[in-house]
């Protein structure tokens, strides 16, 4: 077998294994996958349809229609007429992973200046066909009109089906927002009737012929080492085997139920471990572990000589939980590894980098491999999509047949990559007015490799990586405040090690770090009995931020006073909100809360959520706003239920009873305005919007309450011992 | 071995079952290669599974195939087509209401048999019904909305 290219696939359809019928005369641009290159992009079949060439995929995002609009918009032909092929790695150029949020703001932008550079391209062939100067046409409708006498020639006719062999040009000419008739409407996502008849193929019913079905073995400890497995245990269910690669294990059959069967009924001893802190100790763990690194994340004046001196400091400890991404469908992959090479088809949110790793773990060719994207459940970072890949292609490769692999419940619960813990010290020296005269910020995450990727469990179980490393995304952002403030000190202390693995969960590291630095702030408003919201204004410069807590003021009715409210009965109403510039340098949410906390309970139940959102360029509204609802009302889960729960050996929390999320019964009434910034760079919308929803909680508990919660989730029982402990 | 027959989408399927323990996901997808009901939990918590027994929406991953013999099952391609949606697949599009999708199949089934049984709910009727189905991605408001959206235009 010879390297798998966009060329071998594309011309030789005959012997393509593909998940998806191929886009109509795609065979226009397979000579490359470059990334700078317009083919690597996009390519005009013969009848003038278009396809596009993603790196990075729709996770349920809405990326699958946006992508469609950009390429419309810029070459001017109806999104109907544009084909999509996502991080198929033979196909698709190496834009990164899928995270972060950079799915349009970097993936979308890439694809979009290879449309201009091609729409320039189609403009340039046309002047010559029909004669006229390049000013004197314009695109539409997949044809080059001319102005005036309406001469008009088709893409069809000018590429189709030929390439472009054009590399980007950065400075290709882009349409003017003010004249955008795709970009900025709602163009309905066009794999969400498929999916809602069963017609879509997630990668979870994705069959190839002669597969096995493959289920895994953990142990009962972490790190724990197996000692002896019984394959006769399983004799009696209808081809099971077992495969045993050091302390890897698991069990495949023919057919899937057999399979977790087998995985139920399997005799084997493994060694004790018990090697972490448990979630009861889990903060004083990690203020124990040794900083391998220390980063100044913003340093104003001089905050620490400031507090030093000052009359009155204020001081206050955050934490946010270990939590799990907790995706619905189990984490599955299907793999046909062979003649050193082979396929995968998987749900990665990074099948370019997946495609690398995959072959030098299982020391295949990389140019043989092929890692094709499938739907998954909705993903939020790395879940267990890229284990149970390299799960399944490890299986595949000792079989020597495909395997379907897919994890059970407690694999998801149990064995996924966890959202990090934090922790976080904060100080603020308040001048006799009750001024904020400095800031003081250490957060504790643990250390980050960008791009590193996670170690996969099966590479550690065989014995094919020794699990150092880690990765869980730039975690330390957004724990300095955004305000002008003199003197500020935010310093993140990188930790060395955390307890379970860790990776990038959604908003990662802002949503702990948002909840600190934003409950923080309202303590000093509180202490200078200042409005929570005319402090920040005071001290916010940025228009854009400043507008959205305009927008938000109005949503919620806002007047001012200090909080919190006296009120002595035992439901008690409150109102709090928060801020963030994501990353200090995206977008500008304001978020603000209406909740009720019931006193002898301490059950919080939120009512209403008001966000102003503002993401720049908006590709589409609605896409962005179900984004922002997802945001909202995952990260009210989050702040409210969720919390990985482990003894001295393994997580406990390990179903939907002992991990409870969000019900229809918790959903309040969501108020979103989506401010509109069409001549602004298009940013995220998967995550921001998530980073203040817990700050905003905790500051409406305090206004109902006048009780400060800085430990998530925010339980009943703790809500209810910090009243209980305010009484007395 | 055990064979049954199963009355999917109105046609008689037969199953050969070797385990009576098999729950009936497993042979609606494996044996049928039915991709509406979905493993979720296969715990009976989440709802990812439903299906339609008898009218009443149920958990495939914990109803055991064997108790289904005979009996008329509905699944999410029984509802409708891509150019035939049922008025509720229909409502779910127009709200647009699904994010990943993988826990919509719970949602449209549980939403069907809540229809059927009370044409006219209150959100709060929506709610209860919908409160054993979870959905990670936070498609939440507009599930509700397309329930009321089909019980509207029904
Ligand atoms: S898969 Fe059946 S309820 Fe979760
Ligand atoms: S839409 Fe993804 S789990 Fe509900």
């Amino acid at each position: 077998m010879t390297a798998i290219t966009r060329r071998s696939l594309l011309c030789s359809a005959a012997t393509v294994i593909v998940t998806f019928s191929l886009p109509r005369g795609a065979e226009a641009s397979v000579n490359t996958v470059a990334a700078d290159s317009v083919d690597g992009y996009l390519s005009v079949a013969r009848d003038g349809g278009v396809t596009v060439f993603a790196g990075k995929v729709d996770l349920g995002t809405g990326a699958r229609a946006a992508i469609r609009q950009i390429v419309a918009e810029e070459l001017g032909l109806s999104p109907g007429r544009i084909a999509l092929v996502e991080g198929d790695t033979a196909l698709t150029p190496d834009q990164g992973s899928t995270g972060g949020s950079t799915g349009i703001m970097v993936g979308g932008v890439q694809i979009r200046q290879a449309a201009a550079t091609a729409r320039a391209r189609l403009l340039s062939l046309a002047s010559a066909s029909l004669n006229r100067p390049v000013s004197d046409l314009e695109t539409s409708d997949g044809m080059v009109v001319a102005r005036g006498d309406g001469g008009a020639v088709s893409f069809a006719s000018l590429i189709g089906g030929a390439a472009f062999e054009l590399p980007i040009d950065k400075t290709a000419p882009l349409r003017n927002p003010d004249a955008y008739t795709v970009v900025g409407t709602s163009y309905a996502r066009p794999d969400i009737p498929a999916k809602l008849t069963a017609r879509h193929a997630y990668v979870q019913d994705h069959r190839v012929d002669g597969m096995a079905h493959a289920r895994v073995v953990r142990p009962p400890a972490i790190g724990a080492h197996l000692n002896d497995v019984d394959a006769s245990s399983i004799a009696d269910i209808p081809g099971a085997e077992v495969v045993r690669i050091k302390d890897f294990l698991a069990v495949v059959a023919p057919r899937e139920w057999d399979a977790v069967r087998a995985l139920r009924q399997l005799k084997a001893t493994w060694s004790e471990a018990a090697t972490l802190p448990g979630s009861d100790n889990l903060f004083e763990a990690v203020r124990a572990t040794p900083v391998a690194r220390v980063e100044m994340l913003r340093s104003v004046g001089d905050a620490p000589a400031v507090l030093d001196q000052a009359q009155r400091v204020i001081h206050a400890t955050y934490s946010w939980p270990m939590q799990s991404h907790a995706s619905m469908g189990p984490s599955c992959a299907v793999a046909d590894i062979r003649d050193n090479g082979g396929t995968v088809w998987t749900a990665s949110q990074s099948t370019h980098r997946m495609r690398w790793t995959i072959a030098k773990l299982l020391g295949l060719d990389g140019a043989k491999l092929r890692l094709v994207y499938m739907d998954g459940s909705g993903s939020y970072g790395t879940n267990g999509n890229d284990d149970v890949a390299f799960e399944a292609a490890l299986l595949s490769r000792e079989l020597g047949r495909p395997v379907r692999a897919q994890w059970m419940r407690e694999d998801e619960h149990g064995w996924d990559p966890k959202g990090p813990p934090q922790l976080l010290d904060l100080r603020a020296a308040l001048r006799a007015d009750g001024s904020i005269a400095a800031w003081e910020t250490v957060a504790m995450p643990p250390v980050n490799t960008p791009n590193a990727g996670i170690p996969l469990l099966a590479a550690v179980a065989a014995g094919l990586d020794d699990g150092r490393g880690s990765q869980s995304g730039f975690t330390g952002m957004n724990s300095d405040p955004p305000y002008a403030i003199e003197n500020v000190h935010a310093e993140v202390r990188w930790l060395a090690t955390t307890p379970l693995r860790v990776s990038n969960l959604r908003a990662p590291g802002k949503i702990g770090n948002v909840l600190a630095v934003e409950s923080f702030f309202d303590e000093l408003a509180a202490a200078a009995n200042a409005d929570p919201l005319a402090l920040r204004l005071r001290l916010l410069s940025d228009p854009r931020g400043r507008e959205a807590l305009e927008r938000l003021r109005q949503m919620m009715n806002w007047t001012p006073r200090a909080s919190p409210l006296e009120r002595t009965s035992d439901l008690l109403e409150g109102r709090g909100i928060a801020y963030v510039h994501y990353k200090q340098a995206e977008n500008y949410v304001a978020m603000g809360v209406e909740a009720t906390v019931e006193r002898s309970t301490g059950a919080v139940r939120v009512l209403r959520v008001a966000c102003a959102h503002d993401c720049g360029l908006m590709i589409n509204p609605d896409a962005v706003h179900a984004q922002v609802e997802g945001c909202i009302l995952q990260t009210l889960s989050r702040t409210l239920f969720e919390e990985v729960t482990f003894d001295r050996a393994r997580v406990t929390s390990t179903d939907w009873s002992s991990y409870p999320i969000l019900t229809f019964r918790d959903v309040p009434k969501l108020d979103i305005a989506l401010i509109d910034r069409r001549h602004e760079r298009p940013l995220g919308a998967g995550e921001a919007a998530a980073a203040p929803v817990a700050a905003a909680v905790g500051n409406a508990i305090f206004d109902a309450t006048g009780v400060r919660l800085r430990q998530a989730p925010f339980t009943p029982a703790r809500v209810k011992k910090a009243l209980d402990e305010q009484a007395t | 071995m055990i064979e049954i027959t199963l009355r999917v989408n109105g046609q008689n399927q037969k199953v050969a079952v070797d385990d009576p323990n098999m729950p009936l996901l497993y042979a609606l997808r494996d044996d049928l290669g039915l991709r509406g009901p979905k493993f979720g939990c296969g715990l009976g918590q989440c709802g990812a599974c439903c299906v339609i027994i008898e009218g009443e929406a149920a958990r495939s991953c914990v109803t055991l195939a064997i108790d289904t013999h005979e009996k008329e099952i509905k699944t999410l391609e029984g509802l409708g087509d891509l150019d035939r949606p049922s008025r509720v697949q229909k409502a779910f599009i127009a709200e647009q209401a699904a994010q990943c999708g993988y826990c919509t199949n719970g949602m449209i089934m549980t939403a069907t048999a809540l229809l059927s049984r009370r044409p006219r709910p209150t959100e709060t009727d929506v709610r209860e019904a919908l409160a054993q189905n979870l959905c990670r991605c936070g498609s939440h408001a507009r599930v509700i909305a397309a329930v009321l959206r089909a019980a509207r235009e029904g």
